[in-house]
């Protein structure tokens, strides 16, 4: 079922949780709302159940409008932060919940019902708890009986509210492919809340990214990473630096650090160049194109990469720097803490004050060999 | 950082005083101040023979005040089972202006010497009272009646109602609500399915306080009751006025009907609600 959201916008008193926005989700995608708390990504989610009603603009599944429709009439399934399993039910009841309250017409008899129910404990893998209590359950038990119960009624459209929020790294990860898994399977159209990144481009095919209200950016992972289009969505994302840049008719100066940009009038302004971590590279001098002297505050192996946090010297960030770098690297340079070393950047991304829209994206070196000052 | 050092604190160290302490305090005062009156009265019997304390609770004036008392508190706490839910759904779920000041009022019938309660009740239910006036014009009298004691009974009991609802229902997230609406519940399934079966081991508890605490009332009910033989006497009255007869034994004899009565009301409600919890926790 596809949901067309136009013109949506919400308010609390005096307080605007959502502008006026639109989204088109198409039948069959999983949708992941990105942002984070108070950016309006929870309310929208309820304004699609129907357990919060917009202040304007309407709301279509497929070509019926149902901007005016109760929540119990939407039919969607609906997976609620803390779950909200009925604690005085057993795992059975709580998924049997939506078939027994059924029109008695369209109601399914006993046997088919639990029928029913033990073909979604199955699903969800937890046919074996049947005869439990909610509060005997784990985290991620809970999380599938809620997914299970609300999938009894076949819902097209299923609705998450953060939903591994509350579980622990490795029982999220796994839940996580999980309920990809679930998704391709069924076919359902999901939307789901998030403030993880990671959660959000490894599950969605599209990822909604909101800030106070509105929707920065609506795009599929690769995209997002490839062309984040405002400033916000990069900070959002994460694992990037961030270089107050102040033209000066020679360079982006800042404290006693520069950097020199391509001979170009858009570059040429005052504004923020954003640098990737693992597009930065260390080195114990300094070199035409950039001068960033930074301190090494620590080295982080992980996994495959190094970590090296970076504190700049005489100049100012409001986080601290990062770069990533291979193990080889690494030992080539033979960094430790405490060690002085110039940053330089490989690709950067400059939004210009004053100027919406994509970045500049600028790769360094840009001057013929003969005309760099030092090496690299 | 775990190692030998780790545990360096003696095993039983604990923020609280010891066991052996807070339990000897506890059942000390226990025994002084609900043992040894209950023992007390027991002991005011012990000179009866059991057809002579036969003879003194089954007195057929005794037990029409048996059915009058049973009967009335019957239908105060189901009364108050009712209001008081209704009263702390109120306070619990909305807002509105003075709401701190219902809740603060809620216990007013606590604070208030309960005979104060019954003469100002009386007043206000007697044919010439605001209420009692109003009500007569349609046919309904209050005051020195048997409806008379239910409103008394009503008035002193239903903060116990209100105030053991009332946290449980706080705890009861809107959340479980919604999910049932979501799942295509009617408002009257949603409370019915899953706001009362949560709420039930609450309200009973509470109904069942209000139930025994009716049973024993005494001040607020004798103003209003009118206290005829046979019609509207209650038990505690006729407790009083075995009293004033300085029969001790017969007082002490229908008292402890009342207390039994009671402790057994109180011990049936407290191993259900135990049995209700072990089931949900799977101890």
């Amino acid at each position: 079922m596809s949901i067309r959201l136009d013109n949506i916008s919400k308010q609390f008193g005096k307080f605007e949780a959502l502008s006026p926005l639109s989204l088109d989700i198409n039948n069959g995608e999983m949708i992941g709302l990105l942002g984070p708390s108070g950016s309006g990504k929870t309310t929208l989610l309820r304004i699609i159940a129907g357990l919060e009603n917009a202040n304007t603009g309407t709301i279509h599944f497929g070509d019926h409008d149902v901007t005016n429709v109760h929540v119990r009439e939407r039919r969607v399934g609906f997976v609620f932060q803390n779950y909200a399993l009925f604690r005085h039910m057993t795992v059975a009841d709580n998924v049997a919940f939506g078939l027994q309250v059924m029109e008695r017409a369209l109601r399914p008899s006993p046997a088919e019902m639990s029928k029913r129910v033990k073909q979604l404990l199955e699903i969800v893998q937890l046919g074996h708890l049947a005869a439990r209590y909610p509060e005997q359950l784990s985290g991620g038990q809970k999380q599938r009986i809620a997914l299970a119960r609300a999938l009894a009624t076949k819902p097209e459209v299923l609705l998450l509210d953060e939903p591994f929020g509350a579980l622990d790294a490795k029982v999220r990860k796994d839940l996580r492919r999980w309920l990809r898994n679930l998704h391709d399977e069924l076919g359902f159209t999901s939307v789901f809340v998030t403030h993880d990144q990671d959660e959000a481009l490894e599950l969605s095919d599209r990822v909604v990214v909101m800030s106070n209200g509105k929707i920065e950016q609506v795009d599929s992972p690769v995209e997002l990473y490839a062309h984040p289009n405002s400033r916000f969505v990069f900070d959002f994302f994460g694992n990037v630096n961030q270089f107050k840049a102040n033209w000066n008719n020679k360079h982006w100066q800042n404290g006693n650090a520069f950097i020199l940009p391509p001979v170009a009038e858009a570059t040429q302004k005052n504004g923020y160049l954003y640098v990737r971590s693992h597009e930065l590279s260390l080195s114990k001098k300094a070199n035409s194109q950039a001068s960033l002297p930074c301190k090494v505050v620590a080295i982080n192996p992980v996994g495959a990469e190094v970590r090296v946090e970076l504190s700049p010297i005489g100049w100012d960030t409001t986080e601290l720097w990062e770069a990533k770098l291979t193990h080889q690297v690494l030992n080539e340079q033979s960094f430790s803490r405490g060690d002085e070393v110039y940053a330089t950047p490989q690709v950067g991304y400059f939004f210009a004050d004053g100027v919406r829209g994509e970045p500049i994206i600028l790769r360094w070196p840009f001057l013929a060999p003969g005309h760099l000052m030092f090496d690299i | 950082m775990s190692g030998s050092h780790a545990v360096s604190r003696p095993k039983h160290q604990r923020v609280l005083p010891g066991f052996a302490i807070s339990l000897g305090v506890s059942l000390l005062f226990i025994s002084l101040i609900l043992l040894l009156p209950a023992t007390g009265l027991v002991m005011q019997t012990k000179g009866m023979s059991l057809s002579e304390y036969w003879y003194v609770i089954s007195d057929p004036r005794l037990v029409a005040s048996y059915k009058v008392t049973v009967g009335s508190a019957f239908a105060a706490s189901l009364f108050n089972g009712v209001f008081g839910l209704l009263l702390a759904w109120i306070l619990v779920r909305y807002q509105f202006p003075g709401k701190r000041i219902l809740d603060a009022l809620v216990d007013l019938p606590f604070a208030l010497p309960t005979a104060v309660a019954g003469i100002t009740l009386a007043t206000l239910y007697s044919s010439t009272g605001w209420l009692g006036n109003l009500l007569e014009s349609i046919g309904i009298k209050v005051a020195y009646t048997p409806l008379g004691i239910i409103v008394a009974m009503a008035f002193t009991s239903i903060p116990f109602v209100v105030r053991t609802v009332q946290p449980v229902l706080e705890e009861i997230s809107q959340e479980e609500e919604e999910a049932g609406m979501t799942l295509g519940a009617s408002d009257w399934a949603v409370f019915w399915r899953v706001i009362m079966p949560s709420l039930r081991p609450a309200l009973l508890v509470g109904v069942a306080l209000s139930f025994t605490r009716s049973l024993g009332e005494f001040g607020a009910v004798i103003f209003i009751a009118g206290n005829m033989p046979y019609v509207s006497e209650i038990t505690s009255l006729m407790i009083f006025v075995r009293l004033q007869e300085f029969d001790f034994p017969a007082a002490s004899a229908i008292a402890s009907v009342v207390l039994l009565t009671s402790l057994s009301l109180l011990l049936i409600i407290n191993l259900w609600q135990g049995a209700y919890l072990r089931r949900i926790h799977g101890k």
